[in-house]
């Protein structure tokens, strides 16, 4: 399964410095890279290869490409041509989204696509946020706070112009929208390598960069519909219950919960299991070799559009005790 | 086969516990994979009796969800279950509903 990294941020939010930036690093070689037009990257210092219209062959081996149209043909299209051996073999695949675009459709599609869902995987979806004008999209786009929601790591841009109020001020609204996503600023050193690589899902040290802000620490802006909190259970999750009761959630709840990220610890289990979803979609759960500090509770992080965190929590609860023993049984062990 | 899409083995639902390297499961036993089938019947009927619905294992390869009339239909896991429970039992099944909660934690309480 090929990797697929998105890149996503609001317009002028400097997707494309980022991404700029990213080419120059040799670890992105074995990358193939889809773009909405090559001229606003300026490739050519780049480049070392036109293979046509829609294609070209970078210095550092990178493959890059425009995105005519459908993503899903693109993609196949891709896939087409590294099998026939026609363009270098990639190891993965990074998509710059165009700045308005809800991130959502891009995962959505790399699931439910047919051919592709057997071929590439959801890695992250990096987002970049604007230091000195993120805190009004924020405000007025619903694009731009879905962008920021969905993040799996969030690159904070041109914090060289801002003030450093401002950064913190915009740090702290992006905080109550998504707790625990790594953030970087756009200045430091960048590597490719840990951007790419899904690292937040994998390993038990990136999983919480920060710790989540709590539901009642966190100061929500009056009419904020849009806010994150944690669920922490004290008891053992059972995962067949777990896994009804989030399935019939994100079915009818789906388009409310932009994400939903947590560490369980499941009954029977020694390790924790991981859990990731993005609105009607979950990835699939991974085995953590270790947990990430001495604390043993399940917590999950849910970033929530207008459903009152409190009952998220009683029904997690009230579905979790469905899947203790029935009483009966219990009699019967009892006896 | 996949009942929505038609398609030829149908990828693996996120909450199955298939036996594939990379994927989650605890079930690598085959009894421990009926077991837990078996399980998560007896969950999902909890839930769904709230709603006159039943489900039933078929040959441990895919389940059947029933009204009380007799109504039936295949579903293959429980990414289709919600979709195919709401259409039988014509309305929107949801697990925030306050009414739905408070009968399941009356029968917890047992």
């Amino acid at each position: 399964m090929t990797p697929v990294t998105l890149i996503t941020g609001f317009l002028g939010s400097g997707k494309t410095t980022l991404l700029k930036r990213l080419l120059d690093d040799p670890a992105l070689s074995d990358t193939a890279v889809l773009i909405n037009e090559f001229g606003e990257v300026g490739l050519d210092h780049h480049l070392l290869e036109r293979l046509d219209d829609t294609m070209v062959l970078l210095q550092s081996g990178c493959l890059c490409c425009t995105i005519r149209g459908d993503l899903a043909d693109a993609l196949r299209d891709l896939l087409s041509r590294r099998e026939r051996g026609l363009v270098p073999p990639f190891r993965r695949v990074v998509i710059e989204s165009t700045g308005l675009a809800d991130p959502f459709p891009v995962l959505s599609t790399l699931r439910s696509d047919p051919v592709l869902r057997h071929h590439f995987k959801a890695a992250n979806v990096i987002t970049a946020l604007d230091a000195v004008n993120g805190l009004r999209q924020l405000d007025t786009y619903g694009e731009s706070v879905r962008q920021v929601a969905i993040a799996d790591v969030l690159v904070l841009t041109k914090t060289d112009i801002a003030n450093e109020p401002d950064v913190l001020q915009i740090t702290e609204a992006v905080r109550r929208l998504n707790p625990d996503a790594p953030m970087i600023r756009a200045s430091d050193t960048l590597d490719a390598d840990t951007l790419l690589n899904g690292i937040a899902r994998e390993q038990a040290s990136g999983f919480y960069c920060d710790e989540p802000v709590d539901i009642a620490n966190a100061s929500s802006p009056h009419g904020a519909a849009i806010r994150s909190f944690v669920i922490t259970m004290e008891t053992t999750v059972d995962w067949t219950a777990f896994g009804i009761w989030l399935t019939m959630l994100l079915h009818r709840h789906g388009d409310k919960i932009l994400r939903v990220k947590g560490i369980l610890n499941v009954e029977g289990e020694a390790f924790p299991v991981a859990i990731h979803g993005v609105q009607y979609l979950v990835h699939i759960p991974v085995h953590m070799a270790s947990w990430p500090s001495t604390d043993r509770r399940s917590r999950i992080v849910f970033i929530v559009d207008g459903i009152e965190p409190a009952l998220i929590e009683r029904s997690f609860t009230t579905f979790n005790t469905l899947g203790v023993s029935s009483p009966a049984l219990k009699l019967v062990e009892e006896a | 086969m996949c009942s929505l899409c038609g398609i030829l083995g149908g990828i693996e639902h996120w909450a199955d516990a298939v036996a594939r390297p990379g994927v989650y499961t605890r079930n690598v036993e085959r009894i421990d994979r009926r077991r837990e089938r078996a399980n998560r019947v007896r969950i999902a009927n909890r839930v769904l009796s709230a709603f006159g619905l039943s489900l039933t294992d078929w040959q441990g390869s895919a389940f059947l969800l029933s009204t009380r009339t007799g109504k039936t239909e295949i579903i293959e896991d429980l990414g289709h279950l919600w979709p195919a429970a709401e259409r039988l039992c014509g309305r929107g099944l949801d697990p925030l509903d306050e009414p739905f909660l408070n009968r399941l934690e009356a029968e917890a309480r047992g």
